[in-house]
């Protein structure tokens, strides 16, 4: 095997060796030139990784900043020239990103996780009915129905929030967990994504399923949702993503200790030192990586669906 | 079978119409109108009150105190932030698209602004701006990093985020924040675009020795340009509605100590509104509505004049 490799790479030399003064000139003019470019090409790899590398740098630098000033004494995070990394690690800032006035992390984790998981299991239930309406089921309307569902994605978020503060207001859901659900249940995204992912599941499946008289239920429990995994998974995750995010509709209408969001607590949190009365920044840091991380694990686990879900929603959360 | 399957349709779609109806299609009837009641207030109708009906919300949104500097707000935010964070974008996409060693790891970095979350890491931006312990007329304990950063090259200190600080600075610091959080939706399209536009392209380039700029205007710009259509459309749609990355930098006071309100925005004026006055709230809903109706038309005749398909 190599021989023949080498007999391949000499075999242009030897030629060269017999060529006239001229062709080797050519020859050398080549080299120049593919050598320039090679230069070029090594530069604008190099400008390339360094633009890349320092951008990077700054979209790191928030996180590096809260880790480490989660991290520093008070003193130090306070002193007139700012360290690069913590003298000394100072882990009790967590415990008091715990104790933290009117904070109460464990129980913001645990409403943020209920909301998280009911609304989800549920808007799984009404996402992927609906879908398999739209995608398999005949009904009068179907068509217009869908446009109509469609028509309102165009609608900011706002325009319906008014009046929701009214009708949860008058169906007394304020400070329930209900409110911080329900109302979100429904996603015209989602059952549209979804929808298209059912309509490419071939109908001969169906007809086929039809005729050994399995129920639509069934079929739909044993063949459309273990094919559409993929586009669940993305929903489940965005949808809780938006949970653990989520801030303006829950701090209206659910702003009480038993059902206020990890959001909300956080940013309604005051981080004051008591010996000197100054805000507390590594403490309220701590706080905010106690936030953040369960996200960027999240994050690091699922990084193919997020993806996935986000280049076709272009929402957040 | 026909007939049966039509109420069974129904069945199935039964939870998401319920859902619909109240909380989406009742909302649009109901702002509607509420904007044209005067000054209308639900708890004030179940007392028996009545509202002049016509447009009068609609006028007096525009008088009243803090609209114009909310829309002028919401306007700056999303003319400045788009169009830097478009560029810088699509910039880094290209960059990335020309790399192979460590692209996966790089591509995830610059992901991860997205994975936040937007209150929790204003903060954050809030703590490496803000300078410790400053009061007007009194040297603050600690400059913060971003000022001593500044300071290390040379420059001098900028008040960007504490009391007394200048609007310039407090929109610099929000356009940073906001550009941020932008990137990754946007180098996530952009790349994605890329990957899929036709090698033969920049082949013939390469054979006609189109200098790389040349290259990078007239082939990747127009074949990208309907991604770049769309973060654009959808950044404007995203900007005509900030409201929580300011919330997460300067609490929700909308503004720096001493200047509460001086950054709010459209959405936080309807926020504003929502208690005591639905008629106003609406009536400012709806403006932002045919805003966002109307530029993203204008965006979407823009980019069918210049798209390539």
């Amino acid at each position: 095997m190599t021989d023949n490799i080498n007999e391949k790479e000499i075999a242009p030399e030897s030629q060269e060796g017999i060529a006239t003064e001229s062709k080797v000139m050519k020859k050398r003019d080549v080299d120049k030139v593919s050598k320039k470019q090679v230069a070029v090409k090594v530069l604008v790899q190099i400008g390339l990784y360094t633009f890349l590398v320092i951008m990077a740098l700054i979209v790191l630098f928030p996180f590096y900043w809260m880790i480490i000033s989660s991290l520093k004494s008070l003193e130090e995070y306070n002193a007139a020239v700012p360290t690069l990394w913590p003298q000394q690690f100072k882990w009790s800032n967590y415990s008091a990103a715990f104790d933290a006035d009117g904070l109460n992390l464990g129980r913001l984790f645990l409403n943020t996780c209920i909301v998280g998981i009911v609304s989800t299991l549920l808007s799984l239930v009404v996402t992927v009915l609906a879908a398999y309406a739209f995608a398999r089921l005949e009904f009068k309307g179907k068509n217009i129905m869908f446009a109509a569902l469609l028509a309102t994605m165009m609608i900011p978020g706002e325009l319906f929030t008014i009046t929701n503060y009214l009708t949860v207001s008058a169906f007394q859901w304020k400070n329930t967990f209900t409110v911080l659900i329900v109302p979100f249940l429904v996603s015209v995204f989602y059952i549209y994504l979804l929808r298209q992912n059912f309509l490419q599941i071939p109908n001969e499946l169906y007809l086929a399923a039809k005729v050994d008289g399995t129920s639509d239920l069934k079929y739909l429990w044993k063949v459309m949702i273990p094919l559409s995994a993929p586009t669940l998974i993305s929903i489940t995750i965005l949808k809780m993503m938006g949970a653990w995010n989520s801030y303006i509709w829950p701090r209206l209408v659910a702003n009480d200790m038993a059902h206020r969001l990890i959001t909300v607590g956080l940013r309604g949190a005051t981080f004051t030192d008591p010996l000197t009365n100054m805000t507390d920044y590594p403490a309220q840091m701590a706080a905010v990586v106690i936030v953040t991380i369960p996200l960027l694990l999240v994050f690091l686990f699922f990084r193919k669906y997020i993806m996935r879900g986000v280049s076709r929603s272009g929402i957040k959360g | 079978m026909k007939k049966k399957n039509q109420w069974k349709a129904w069945l199935y779609l039964l939870p998401t119409l319920l859902i619909i109806a109240v909380f989406t299609v009742w909302p649009i009837i109901n702002t509607i109108r509420m904007s044209l009641l005067k000054n209308y207030d639900s708890l004030r109708e179940i007392g028996g009150a009545s509202f002049e009906f016509g447009f009068a919300n609609f006028v007096s949104v525009a008088k009243y105190k803090g609209f114009l500097n909310c829309l002028g707000n919401t306007m700056i935010l999303c003319v400045v932030t788009v169009p830097i964070s478009t560029m810088l974008a699509l910039v880094i996409a290209v960059a990335l698209n020309s790399i192979k060693f460590v692209r996966k790891t790089l591509q995830t970095i610059f992901f991860l602004p997205y994975v936040t979350n937007s209150i929790a890491i204003g903060m954050v931006f809030m703590a490496m701006f803000t300078m410790i312990g400053y009061a007007p007329g009194h040297e603050p304990a600690s400059v913060g990093i971003i000022n001593s950063i500044i300071e290390a090259f040379g420059g001098t200190r900028i008040n960007w985020v504490n009391a007394g600080s200048g609007k310039l600075e407090n929109m610099v610091v929000l356009v940073i924040y906001i550009v941020w959080n932008a990137l990754p939706f946007k180098i996530l399209v952009l790349l994605g675009g890329l990957q899929s536009v036709n090698k033969q392209y920049y082949d013939a380039a390469k054979v006609d020795g189109t200098s790389r700029f040349r290259t990078f205007w007239r082939i990747t710009v127009p074949l990208l340009s309907p991604m770049i259509a769309y973060v654009v459309i959808t950044g404007f749609i995203g900007g005509f509605k900030e409201y929580s990355s300011i919330v997460g930098i300067f609490g929700d006071g909308m503004g720096p100590a001493g200047a509460a309100g001086s950054l709010n925005t459209m959405v936080g004026f309807i926020y504003d509104n929502l208690d005591t006055n639905q008629g106003r709230a609406s009536a400012a809903a709806l403006i932002l509505f045919v805003i966002i109706f109307v530029v993203t038309m204008i965006n979407m005749w823009v980019s069918k004049k210049k798209v390539h398909y």
